[in-house]
């Protein structure tokens, strides 16, 4: 039988993305959704205590009664099932984390709430891509690549220009693709190695250095720019390295000032939970669109369906999208390249 | 490990003259008190009682510990006693039957080594009640069947059992938080609820607290319970006598419910401390300890600490600490850590002045988030404009303490949406 807090939680259970603020370690993000999960749940109302039949002693009016003890049985709730007593029906509730962000970045991290976590697992196991946005500046280099560390370097970045950076940009971007290549596990000169690049579908198998899919420029205002990167396995610091290595290359020094991740996987910035929304009616919520979009994604779309790119959220999906068709452009002119 | 082992042989003495009739429910008994020995949970002049007459009248000390056996179960359970005793009644009827002596309180070394001998023929012996037979419903009431484990890790096996149990659960207290420190559950258990319980909350409800406050505070400070009546209200004398009125007394009982805890010379101790520390006066000094009573209850070494960060490395002056401490004594009790990342931000991002963190000391208080979002928000709209000689001027009170729908839509003229894309920009 289930309890009204049993069922609550049935319907919680499943993957829903949270914005992570900056400055805030992941556990206590999740540790906050935990303790705001439970407080939802436990909020439900209680089960009515069961009754059970007890012999009370009476006070016995007529001294003639023998041995003046009377017992009667009498119906009585049994406090030993009082939440007071027995605690709270739910007192520790699953909640995974994916993708880890670490202290100084921000961005959409995805959590599991109880038998979501299986998902979760087979989720990452699919290799999947994810976006950020990293915030660089040109002219200093400190001991940990971002602007909060210790600086140990300054330079002068007058000489950079747009297409400087975006060579730079392009080149890194070039061995990237080989060592997407080299981890595939399949052999380049097999069909079908050609009908997974065809698809979009080569990466690495399994566990591999960080690799960067995609990487642009969509703002540069010296001494500030900002990239825009797709990657697989990557972790924040490496992103940070990054930034300091394409400023070394610019004949410069680069330091990163934030690192927003834009979207992980299918979660992007639109599905995600700001702090004031992480309480369980909307989780609930965030859980049951994840589901349906889930249903809907397995319906075919037709081409005609798609949403206008409206919002900046929205673009960068379809950059995605369209990044995705730049890969496989790349990967048939190299094909035809080996012919 | 003796006392025990000596336990599991009386067990065997005195098994066949009393697991005739109601045979395997004092067998369960008998092994339940067993564990009860061993680990020292029934009073200790049973088991003294018992080693004292064990050499020679065995029976007869087997016999009286069968009855302080049954006061051990009246512990707990008032009505079980009465019950008990008439089973011993049962057992006695039931013993002409049995092969034991018929006056078991009479010392008779011949029956003592029958029933040693025989420990486990006498079982197979006595004639036992056929599970099909039927009894009467007399019969069915003298049996009593202990429910009661004599041990357990948690209260709710006794919450029904135990009359102080049930009204303290009546009242709201939350035994499942209590069950879990150290000692609390077996002192409840131990607790009579009209000697013990009952003066002290009549004691509450005179000083003016209100009743739906004692389960909280009984929750947080079960030790009330525990204290005598005298110290009290010594305690509650002593406040009174520093001029706190009775209904500043009542709220502050209630609030920390440790206050009545401490003793007098504690107490004392607290309130001159924040009197010269702060060079406060006595009526500001009442004034932030009836605001946030947790000040006398805690230890003073991190309010020690918080001065010296808020004088030294925040540079306020002391008349500036005092002013602050008056409008929010709870910067003293604060995180030290959060109290500076809070200040640090205040100061070196928003470039407000100390003397204007002085003005609106409630900044110190709030959450370092919800100051930064709504900061950074306000620069980005270019809005962020603190200095009251200016124009366009927004008060530090209302950006740290009006809720988000009335920042958004009084202060940020924005809507909550807005607000809320552009934390995701953060």
């Amino acid at each position: 039988m289930a309890t009204p807090a049993i069922r609550m939680f049935r319907r919680l259970e499943g993957l829903f993305c949270v914005y992570k603020p900056p400055g805030v370690h992941w556990k206590l993000v999740r540790d906050t959704i935990e303790t705001n999960l439970l407080k939802g749940i436990n909020a439900t109302p209680p089960q009515a205590l069961p009754h059970e039949v007890r012999f009370l002693l009476q006070p016995s009016s007529d001294p003639e009664a023998p041995k003046g003890l009377t017992l009667t049985a009498a119906s009585v709730p049994a406090l030993s099932k009082h939440p007071l007593v027995t605690g709270p029906e739910f007192q520790h509730i699953r909640v995974g984390v994916g993708h880890r962000l670490d202290a100084s970045s921000s961005g959409v991290l995805v959590l599991a709430v109880g038998n979501g976590n299986k998902v979760l697992n087979d989720f990452y196991q699919t290799q999947v891509t994810r976006d950020y946005t990293l915030e660089g500046e040109f002219g200093i280099a400190s001991h940990n690549f971002s602007d909060t560390g210790r600086i140990v370097e300054r330079s002068t970045y007058d000489h950079i220009t747009l297409e400087k950076l975006e060579r730079v940009l392009a080149v890194l971007q070039g061995s990237n693709q080989k060592a997407l290549l080299t981890y595939a596990n399949v052999d380049m000169s097999s069909q079908e190695a050609y009908e997974m690049a065809a698809q979009g579908l080569l990466g690495p198998d399994g566990k591999s250095p960080p690799i960067m899919t995609g990487l642009r420029c969509i703002r540069f205002q010296p001494p500030k720019f900002t990239l825009e990167v797709q990657c697989i396995n990557e972790t924040q610091k490496y992103l940070r390295k990054v930034v300091h290595e394409i400023g070394l290359e610019l004949r410069s020094t680069a330091v990163c000032k934030g690192v927003r991740r834009v979207r992980d996987g299918p979660f992007t910035l639109r599905d995600a939970l700001t702090r004031h929304h992480w309480s369980a009616a909307d989780v609930m919520q965030a859980v049951r669109q994840n589901h349906a979009s889930k249903e809907t994604e397995k319906k075919p779309r037709s081409p005609a369906e798609r949403p206008v790119a409206q919002t900046r959220e929205d673009r960068e999906t379809v950059t995605s999208q369209g990044d995705r068709q730049e890969k496989l452009l790349h990967h048939k002119s190299w094909f035809q390249h080996k012919k | 490990m003796t006392m025990a082992s000596a336990c599991v042989q009386l067990c065997l003495r005195c098994r066949s003259p009393v697991c005739t009739k109601a045979g395997a429910s004092t067998w369960k008994i008998y092994t339940q008190l067993q564990r009860c020995i061993s680990t020292t949970r029934i009073p200790t002049n049973i088991s003294s009682g018992l080693f004292s007459t064990r050499d020679h009248r065995t029976v007869q000390s087997g016999v009286r510990w069968k009855q302080e056996m049954c006061y051990y179960n009246g512990l707990m359970v008032k009505y079980l006693t009465t019950e008990a005793k008439d089973r011993k009644q049962t057992d006695e009827l039931s013993r002409s039957d049995a092969v034991v002596p018929q006056n078991p309180l009479l010392p008779n070394t011949e029956a003592l080594l029958t029933t040693e001998s025989h420990t486990s023929l006498a079982d197979l012996d006595a004639p036992e009640l056929s599970p099909l037979e039927e009894i009467s419903s007399e019969e069915a009431i003298s049996i009593s069947v202990p429910s009661i484990p004599p041990m357990s890790t948690t209260l709710s096996d006794y919450v029904d059992a135990s009359e102080t149990l049930t009204k303290l659960v009546q009242l709201g207290v939350n035994l499942f938080k209590l069950e879990q420190r150290p000692n609390v559950g077996s002192m409840l258990l131990r607790l009579d609820f009209d000697r013990e319980v009952a003066p002290r909350l009549l004691f509450l409800k005179d000083i003016g607290v209100e009743d739906s406050r004692f389960g909280h505070i009984i929750s947080h400070n079960p030790f009330i319970l525990t204290e005598s009546l005298e110290n009290l209200e010594a305690r509650v004398n002593y406040l009174k006598s520093k001029n706190f009125t009775a209904e500043t007394i009542a709220s502050m009982v209630s609030r920390a419910p440790y206050l009545l805890n401490f003793s007098v010379k504690r107490l004392d101790n607290r309130l001159a401390f924040y009197q010269q520390q702060l060079k406060l006066s006595a009526s500001n000094t009442r004034n932030i300890v009836a605001r946030l009573p947790r000040l006398l209850c805690g230890s003073l070494e991190p309010v020690k600490e918080n001065l010296q960060v808020c004088k030294i490395e925040f540079g306020f002056k002391e008349n500036e600490i005092q002013h602050i401490v008056i409008a929010v004594p709870k910067v003293l009790t604060a995180n030290k850590r959060k109290l500076t990342q809070i200040f640090d931000f205040l100061h070196n991002t928003m470039k407000v002045p100390h003397s204007l963190i002085t003005k609106f000391p409630q900044t110190l208080n709030c959450k370092f988030l919800r100051l930064r979002e709504r900061h950074l928000f306000l620069e980005y709209l270019g809005k962020a404009q603190y200095d009251p000689t200016q124009t366009n001027y927004i008060s530090l009170d209302r950006l740290v303490s009006l809720p988000d729908e009335a920042f958004c839509s009084e202060v940020a003229l924005a809507s909550l949406e807005d607000f809320d894309f552009f934390q995701k920009t953060l």
